[in-house]
Parts: C-alpha cells; sequence; structure tokens
C-alpha cells in the first residue's frame, strides 16, 4: 500500500514586479510562510521549481533559512516546474523515501517578449522566436475546429480579473470589459494584449508530508500530481516547435495525458471536480483547457465561458484566483501558486472567492517542452 | 551583394530540405539525423514540395528576441503534400487577406543586412493570390 501525501502548509509571495528584492528573497519569504503555517516541520528534502534562477537557485534560497544538509534539488519543466516539483516530492513520499518535503518555486522573469534557450539561433534570426505568434496560431486553431469567438476570449480576460480583484496576491486587481479587452492592441491576431498573460516574478511553497493513515484526520490530501510530456506529432497543441512535426488531430495532448494519469491515480473523473485552476497563459489556452481536461466535450468551451460554468458561483469555477491573467506568470512559481489556491479553497479559507463546498480541486499547467502538469487535490 | 542562409540545411534555393524516414516513411523538417517520430537512423534528406496550403497564420507585429529585421510580417503554419505541417513566414502581413487553405509556394526572403553587408536569407511562403 503507497502512503497517502497531506499538505501540510503553504506559502507565497504575492506576484508582481519588485524592484528591490532578489529571485532568493522572494523563495526565502515563500518557504518560511509555508514552514510557518505547517508548524515548522523538519523537511528531509527539498525540489525547487525555477526556469531563469540560474545554477542552484533552489540551494540559495534554504541557505538563507540555514543550511541543514538535506538533499535540494532544481527541477525545470518549463511552465510545469512547479507541477514537477511536486511530482517528484510526492513520489518520494509515496514510496517511503522521505517523510516530509519542502517544493517550492521561484522566478524573476526577463520583461518583454521572454527570451528561450530553447529556440536555436537561426530560428530567432529567422523571427520564429515568437512565443506570442505560437499562441496566436494555437487560438486560432481552437476558433477553426471548437467553434470559439474573439467575444468568448474576451470573456476569458472579463472572467479571471474580475476573480482577481479580491486577490491580494495577484498583479492585477482591476475588473475590465469586454470591450476593453478588445480594445486593446492586437499583439498577435487573434490575440490582443489583454488576452495574453504578463511574465513576472513571484514564489510559493508547500509542504507536504506523510498522512497518518490514507489520509484521514488530514485538512488536505494530494491525490495526483502527474506530468507528461508531449508524443511526436503534437506540437502545436503547446505552441512550440521542435522540428517541423506534423500537429495531428488524433494524438493526445499532455494536458490530455496528464489528466487521464492524475484521475487514474486520484480515483476520480472531471465530474467530480469542484474547482479548477487552469493554465491561461493567453485566454484561448483556458478554453483549451476545459477541453484538454475532459471538463467538458470538445467544442463547448466557448459556450462555457459565455454561460458562466466557470465563474465562481458558476458549476465548475475556473481560476477563483484570477489566473495568469490576474496574477501574472513567474513560470517556476505558478503551478505551486495555483496548489496555494485550491488549499485554501478546499479550506474555506479565502472569503469572498470561495467556491463552496469544494471537496475535490485540480490544478493544471502546461508549457514548453512540452510539459503539462495535473494535481489533484481533496478535502 | 554577398549572402548567407539563415542556417544550412534547411532549404535551397527552390525547395526546403526535410527528411524522410526509411523505417516509419515519416517526413519531418528540418532535416534531422534520426528520425524524430520512431528514432530510426535511417533518414534520407529530401526535397519537399514547392507548394503548400496555409493551415494557420497571424502578424509578428514587435520584433522577438533575436530578430533584426522588419515589423510586422507574417507567420504561420503551412501544410505541404508529404504530410507535415511547416512553422514559416508568410509574405502577408495582414491576416485579415489570408483564410484557411490559401495556396502558397516557397521563396526565399531577406531577413536583414549583416554588419559587413552580408544579406541573411531565409525561407519562406508567398500566398498565391492575396485577395
Amino acid at each position: 500500500v503507497t502512503r497517502a501525501v497531506e499538505i501540510a502548509g503553504t506559502g507565497i509571495h504575492p506576484f508582481g514586479r519588485f524592484e528591490d528584492k532578489t529571485v532568493t528573497d522572494l523563495g526565502v519569504a515563500a518557504v518560511r510562510d509555508a514552514l510557518r503555517d505547517s508548524g515548522d516541520p523538519q523537511f528531509q528534502a527539498a525540489f525547487c521549481g525555477t526556469a531563469y534562477a540560474g545554477v542552484a537557485a533552489g540551494h540559495k534560497v534554504l541557505g538563507a533559512l540555514g543550511l541543514t544538509g538535506v538533499p535540494i534539488v532544481d527541477v525545470e519543466a518549463g511552465c510545469a516546474s512547479g507541477g514537477a516539483a511536486l511530482m517528484l516530492a510526492a513520489g518520494a513520499i509515496r514510496a517511503g523515501l522521505y517523510d516530509c518535503v519542502l517544493v517550492f518555486g521561484i522566478e524573476k522573469m526577463p520583461r518583454g517578449i521572454i527570451r528561450s534557450s530553447f529556440f536555436e539561433p537561426w530560428r530567432e534570426e529567422a523571427g520564429l522566436a515568437a512565443t506570442p505568434a505560437y499562441f496566436a496560431l494555437r487560438a486560432q486553431r481552437l476558433m477553426r475546429e471548437s467553434g470559439v469567438t474573439k467575444e468568448q476570449l474576451a470573456q476569458v480576460v472579463v472572467k479571471n480579473r474580475a476573480h482577481g480583484v479580491e486577490n491580494p496576491n495577484a498583479m492585477f486587481r482591476g475588473e475590465v470589459t469586454a470591450e476593453q479587452v478588445l480594445g486593446s492592441r492586437v499583439v498577435c491576431e487573434p490575440l490582443h494584449l489583454w488576452m495574453l498573460c504578463s511574465p513576472n516574478e513571484g514564489a510559493a511553497a508547500v509542504v507536504l508530508r506523510a498522512a497518518p493513515s490514507n489520509g484521514a484526520g488530514s485538512r488536505v490530501t494530494l491525490e495526483a500530481a502527474a506530468l507528461r510530456s508531449h508524443l511526436p506529432g503534437s506540437v502545436l497543441s503547446e505552441g512550440t516547435p521542435l522540428s517541423g512535426l506534423v500537429d495531428e488531430e488524433d494524438i493526445d495532448p499532455p494536458t490530455t495525458l496528464a489528466a487521464r494519469d492524475a484521475y487514474e491515480e486520484a480515483g476520480v473523473g472531471p465530474d467530480d471536480v469542484d474547482v479548477v485552476e487552469c493554465q491561461d497563459t493567453d485566454a484561448a489556452r483556458e478554453l483549451l483547457s476545459y477541453e484538454e481536461l475532459g471538463l467538458c466535450p470538445k467544442g463547448d468551451a466557448g459556450k462555457w465561458v459565455a454561460e458562466g460554468v466557470t465563474r465562481i458561483g458558476g458549476r465548475l469555477p475556473v481560476n477563483p484566483s484570477g489566473g495568469l491573467l490576474s496574477k501574472g506568470e513567474p513560470l517556476g512559481a505558478s503551478a505551486l501558486a495555483q496548489v496555494v489556491e485550491l488549499v485554501a479553497q478546499l479550506s474555506g479559507a479565502v472569503g469572498s472567492r470561495q467556491v463552496k463546498g469544494a471537496r475535490v480541486a485540480l490544478g493544471h499547467t502546461v508549457g514548453r517542452g512540452a510539459n503539462a502538469s495535473v494535481v489533484i487535490l481533496r478535502r | 551583394m554577398p549572402q548567407r542562409s539563415v542556417h544550412d540545411g534547411l532549404f535551397t534555393d527552390e525547395h526546403l530540405i526535410g527528411g524522410r524516414c526509411g523505417a516509419c516513411t515519416r517526413y519531418h523538417f528540418p532535416a534531422a539525423a534520426i528520425c524524430p517520430y520512431c528514432g530510426s537512423g535511417d533518414v534520407a534528406r529530401v526535397a519537399l514540395s514547392d507548394t503548400g496550403t496555409l493551415w494557420g497564420w497571424t502578424a509578428v507585429t514587435a520584433p522577438p528576441p533575436g530578430y533584426r529585421g522588419n515589423v510586422p510580417f507574417g507567420f504561420g503554419v503551412v501544410e505541404l503534400p508529404e504530410g507535415l505541417r511547416v512553422i514559416s513566414r508568410v509574405e502577408e502581413a495582414d491576416p485579415s487577406r489570408l483564410s484557411f487553405g490559401t495556396r502558397v509556394r516557397f521563396a526565399t526572403a531577406p531577413l536583414h543586412t549583416d554588419d559587413d553587408g552580408t544579406t541573411v536569407v531565409t525561407y519562406t511562403f508567398v500566398p498565391a493570390r492575396t485577395q
């Protein structure tokens, strides 16, 4: 029998721009917050998600808090880095390797269009390292194949920005209208500026520990943390070209693969999920996630947001934190900030953003590589 | 005027250079030593069709990292008869003038001129007729 894993505590440093803080400072704040929340336990290992923080980034954070000699592993999996760190930590506890593990994610993103070592120099020189253009091609495909409209893309932004108003950890905390979203400048047709999240800075931390017996008595248990990469032939599902591969319609994208693994591991299905935090790098990415996670049938995602299904108060609230569109996206921290939000949701601790009666929560990230992570939590 | 390709082995003046796997028979671009589908090393370098259809398109309005040419420029996915889709520049920067399935033809186009006067050239696709 594998051991159940519970969330002992969570911590976060707000997402935004902090000129006077280093990425280590951000991590220290989130880790201290999580350790305090979990009763300052002795953790036996630490995993740090980050893509841009450099060599031994996690070691620098823990070094600032007092070295203990535990193994510290930095984990990079693009936008899913935090999810990857969580998977490794949970697996180690389930296997009996450790009883308590610290997982954290840190990032200070460069400004502007993200420069990524993923692209070969010639692709950069040829103008092909245009990340928003890949998002735009993916959005266009979703519009063509699932009947999503630009108005519905704007409604995703309206919803998430409305949710973010009450989130003190979000970067943007003002409501917007669909007219304003569609009035912002076109970055890459069909995506307007306000439909794209802002790369920024932040940190989040989660302490995992072995649950007494199958999670009984736990506040929140980690039911599954799955990570998958893509199969050959599904390039545009995560918008990053590898080597000109055909993007085939009959190949499951990494989000679907990870979701399937996570549902199976948790013993739940999409219908059991009460609240979702999903990757909304751009507005279309959120709608695509509804379909790829199996939350709604292909072709219904646009209708879902239009009908308010995914608003707080709707049948299945998505991104009650305000999502990346409100928070901004520090790659290494974003997946763990989802867990911070979902644990608070399951604990009834988020005030006006509360999704009432939530018992099963799902977090999803997907990014370059392509990697996708799906996390399932239960109260 | 001296010219150089943005990268060796991507294209000739007439067509893209792809790879065809002798084991699984699938095509890929750019040509690789190992088939990205099945892992076989039995890959031949082949000329890809110089015409295809537009499968996705947008315009890049701000210079992406490392790019020294003009904006806006067209950007999209071209479907070739060999059954592969290629990420490419598209010689039409107004997305409203393009549509799904538009016929496109291979071409080369200058990106920018290096400090020593060398023109850097890349592959691109030209819509058969812009509306």
